[in-house]
């Protein structure tokens, strides 16, 4: 399969980026100079958001670490766990960010004494290997956490981790239940005739849709965010999207959070992690609801709370410093129109007018007027 | 009521009981005053005063101090013998120097020496006949006289008079110096108020002066000198018309030999010329003048004259009466006694306190506790003997004790009452932490240190009689505190220089501890052989060591 092919080029290509760097320091050590390695400068400074792609970006800023005193346990450090990287792309393994923390417990003085430390290590290759296209799962470093659950009219076709085999999940006959999305997705294929991804908040509505089978009238697959969405979740509705060209509604909580936090960061991804977003971004991710206008169109007007004191904060540095917002007027209208509101709805708010109230009433209605969504 | 009441007395009675009572009495019911308020302070205090008095004599007589120190004790009645190498006393004079309260040399004269008072040594005689009922014990030879002469003298105490019990002329084998012998009720220490630490401080702030030695427990030790100099000496000075009392000036105007007033302001008192007399005489708005007969000036008008004195500008007193140890024979004295890792010393510029000069003296030693070259002899006795084996020790503190305080006065030490020393208020109110020394709040800093301190000055302040803590004056306190904070600024860059070998100690070993891990990786990476990592980690070490090489020899 062309898409097994990929995997294993993608692999060569990461061993030879570990490969090149370790030769990169010999060659210094041999030609009697301190080794360094570079890596892209990882602050704020150096990330910038690009309209034109949709995501934020890491800038050029690059940074020599070099072989000191004071940075000789990082360098090593660095460089083991590089080994060790290596080595699990070239056995076919993965480890756990936790895992890698014990794995280094075997290397003596070298040995992390948190996961914090680990992890930071571990971000700093990943930026080194996002430069040359290679993400934090190309170099078998996998987060703990797991992905969304998923429903609807698909079927993952995956592979057996002992066989090989392919396996083929339909996620339109997991009953009440649903998909989990596996930690790395890179290797995941799909069959699907849904118009459309939904991306939904909170599992609680997931669960209501899924229940009544709202994927099944609607003709889409539901995933589940759970809030801020993981980067196996974020990947994995991008890989959807990309490669079955489907559009991604969103469907979350009215507050800045739900804007900001949640569908920002799966839209156009997070400044933290800017080395990863060109990987992990829906930039065909558009914003269904629930919207300031909803607020009155749906008469929700006494199902609201009133915004917190961090809403508005965060509403007001939204408006001010979020290169997206400032990017789409749109947005900036919605976030004024809803701090001069100065309340929040949740999704469930729906439910004022009767459980099913969403399904029935509120989704179609939305899903009839497309051109209407947020960008 | 009932209760029957002694008849009231009448005056005439009352006369009857009233009399005289003589100094010496006086100090035989307040003898805590002087120093002998128990048996270990007596003896130890006894010690003092015969010793200060060797020194004193054979540095006026200009001869190196050869100074023998002989303890013994049976039973709480303790035997102190000090034996001088110097120009001994004339015979009409032995029995009055040690016989009688205030009879001495010194009192009258405003000179920088140990003893000021003459009042010690009898009072060590007395304490021993009162205690014990010995008197004392001298054997002294002049340079020159074929014979020494002996004396046993106590104190008649009725009448402040010498008391004189037998006297010889008998053979010595010196041929000059003094002997004193005195048997007291007494008490041997151990530890900081020990004869032998009082000693061994002598001996640092006297590097010119040798000790011999031998205590109640057979021990025996020599303090040798380091140096054959002997201190320049003082020079007499007198008074500063700033720091004199009413009474005094009183009694110098009715003792004085000068005709006129103008003449006793001018020969009288130091820094006070002709234009300075003039000056004090104008502003008394009496009718002195610069003629008037000073005997005859009234109390009124020399209370008149005492305000005036203190109003008029006059120069600061002279210093050169002021013979400080001085920082090299401080810091020899110190290293012979006290080994340390590192010594610093510092002599302040003279200054004044209420028209006295005075000097002070800082030093430090600081780190690595053991002994010193003073020869040691063990013990005849087998007994458990730990104070004497950490004698040297005792004399600085151990890594979380507070510092020692090393306290001298005219090259005298210092060891009671430590609290209320204007040194201690010095070392406790100067900043310690800014040095990176520990300092618990309002406490002496907390290291292996010893500080010491020496004041001279022509007329100590001390808090008492007895000599033992110096009076906080503002400008006493002002000056060590500066030469306090300046060893401190030297000991600060010994303790960084320190702190930065370790840190490059400790950073050799940490390239050391992680190279290998280098490497390791590279190995795993690179698929290299054994021998190639070894050469790689060796080349990476020489590659760091020189890129390092020109911060290590820039600093």
């Amino acid at each position: 399969m062309t898409e097994g092919d990929a995997q294993s080029e993608l692999d060569r290509k990461t061993i030879a980026l570990i490969e090149a760097i370790a030769t990169e320091v010999r060659r210094s050590i041999d030609g009697g100079l301190p080794p360094g390695i570079k890596v892209p400068v990882r602050s704020l400074d150096n990330v910038t958001y690009e309209p034109a792609k949709g995501y934020f970006e890491l800038g050029d800023a690059r940074k020599t670490r070099t072989l000191t005193v004071n940075t000789v346990r990082s360098f090593a450090q660095t460089l083991r766990l590089m080994a060790t990287a290596r080595s699990l792309v070239a056995h076919d393994d993965f480890a756990t960010k936790r895992e890698v923390y014990y794995i280094s417990k075997n290397w003596g003085d070298c040995r992390f004494a948190e996961q914090a430390e680990s992890d930071a290590t571990m971000d700093d290759i990943e930026a080194l290997a996002s430069v040359h296209g290679l993400s934090r799962e190309q170099l078998r470093f996998y987060p703990e956490s797991h992905g969304g659950s998923v429903a609807g009219r698909l079927a993952v076709i995956d592979r057996s981790p002992a066989t090989g085999e392919t396996i083929e999940v339909d996620c339109a006959a997991l009953g009440s239940g649903a998909y989990s999305i596996p930690h790395s997705v890179e290797h995941l294929g799909f069959r699907t005739d849904a118009r459309f991804v939904l991306a939904i908040e909170t599992g609680g509505m997931f669960q209501r849709l899924n229940n009544h089978r709202f994927w099944d009238t609607a003709q889409c697959i539901l995933v589940e965010l759970g809030g801020v969405p993981t980067r196996a979740t974020r990947r994995f509705i991008r890989l959807l999207s990309d490669r079955q060209n489907l559009p991604v509604y969103c469907f979350v909580d009215c507050d800045p959070y739900g804007f900001t936090n949640i569908y920002r960061t799966l839209k156009v991804g997070s400044g933290n992690a800017a080395h990863v977003n060109r990987f992990l971004c829906v930039p065909q991710a558009r914003f269904l609801g629930v919207t300031p206008q909803d607020i009155v169109e749906f008469g929700l007007q006494d199902a609201t709370h009133p915004l917190q004191a961090i809403d508005v904060k965060r509403a007001e540095d939204a408006l001010r410093h979020d290169p997206f917002i400032a990017a789409h007027p749109a947005w900036s209208a919605a976030i004024r129109q809803l701090l001069a509101m100065g309340v929040r709805a949740e999704q469930q708010a729906l439910a004022k007018w009767g459980l099913n109230y969403v399904i029935e009433e509120y989704l179609p209605r939305k899903l009839a007027d497309e051109g209407g969504f947020l960008p | 009521m009932t209760e029957k009441q002694p008849a009231a007395a009448t005056a005439v009675e009352m006369a009857s009981r009233q009399r005289e009572i003589s100094v010496s009495e006086f100090f035989l019911k307040n003898r805590h005053l002087l120093g002998f308020d128990t048996p270990a302070k007596a003896l130890l205090t006894a010690v003092k005063e015969a010793v200060d008095n060797s020194l004193d004599a054979c540095e006026e007589a200009g001869i190196l101090p050869e100074i023998r120190v002989q303890v013994s004790d049976r039973y709480g009645r303790s035997r102190v013998i000090v034996e001088d190498n110097g120009p001994g006393i004339v015979e009409s004079q032995i029995a009055r120097i040690f016989g009688k309260l205030l009879y001495g040399s010194k009192f009258h004269k405003l000179r920088q020496s140990r003893g000021q008072q003459g009042m010690g040594i009898s009072a060590a005689g007395m304490y021993g006949q009162l205690t014990v009922g010995k008197p004392l014990h001298i054997v002294s030879r002049v340079a020159g006289d074929e014979l020494a002469s002996e004396l046993f003298v106590s104190v008649d105490t009725a009448r402040n008079r010498p008391d004189i019990h037998k006297k010889r002329r008998l053979p010595w084998d010196r041929p000059h110096g003094t002997r004193v012998e005195i048997e007291l009720e007494g008490h041997p220490q151990k530890g900081p108020h020990s004869v032998e630490t009082y000693l061994r401080l002598t001996a640092i702030a006297n590097p010119h002066v040798a000790i011999d030695y031998s205590g109640p427990g057979g021990e025996a030790v020599r303090f040798a000198r380091s140096t054959d100099a002997l201190p320049p000496r003082p020079r007499e000075i007198r008074p500063h018309p700033h720091g004199i009392e009413l009474g005094r000036l009183i009694q110098m105007l009715s003792t004085t030999e000068c005709r006129t007033l103008l003449d006793f302001l001018v020969d009288e008192f130091s820094s006070v010329g002709r234009k300075t007399a003039l000056a004090i005489i104008g502003q008394t708005g009496t009718q002195l003048s610069e003629r008037s007969y000073p005997k005859h000036i009234a109390h009124a008008q020399a209370a008149a004259l005492h305000r005036s004195i203190r109003r008029t500008r006059v120069l600061a007193p002279r210093t050169d009466c002021i013979v400080p140890i001085g920082e090299e024979r401080l810091l020899e004295g110190l290293r012979k006694e006290l080994k340390a890792d590192f010594y610093t010393a510092a002599t302040r510029p003279a200054a004044a306190y209420r028209g006295n000069p005075f000097q002070v003296e800082v030093a430090i030693a600081y780190g690595g506790i053991g002994n010193a070259d003073a020869e040691r002899h063990p013990p005849a006795t087998d007994g458990p003997d730990d104070g004497a084996e950490n004698g040297a020790a005792e004399l600085m503190g151990a890594k979380d004790e507070p510092v020692r305080l090393l306290r001298f006065a005219n090259r005298v030490p210092l060891l009671y009452q430590q609290a209320s020393c204007a040194i201690t208020k010095a070392a406790t109110q100067t900043n310690w932490r800014s040095y990176g020394l520990r300092q618990p709040k309002g406490a002496l800093p907390v290291a292996p240190m010893a500080v010491l301190v020496h004041l001279a000055s022509v007329w100590v302040p001390y808090t008492s009689e007895s000599k033992e803590a110096i009076e906080p004056y503002p400008e006493i306190l002002r000056e060590i505190r500066l030469g306090l904070q300046q060893c401190a600024r030297e000991l600060a860059h010994h303790l960084h220089r320190e702190l930065r070998l370790r840190r490059e100690h400790g950073r050799r070993a940490f390239i050391e501890k992680y190279l290998p891990h280098i490497g390791v990786a590279l190995q795993e990476i690179l698929s290299l052989g054994d021998e190639e990592r070894d050469s790689m980690v060796k080349r990476l070490d020489d590659v760091l060591r020189a890129s390092r090489a020109p911060q290590e020899t820039g600093s």
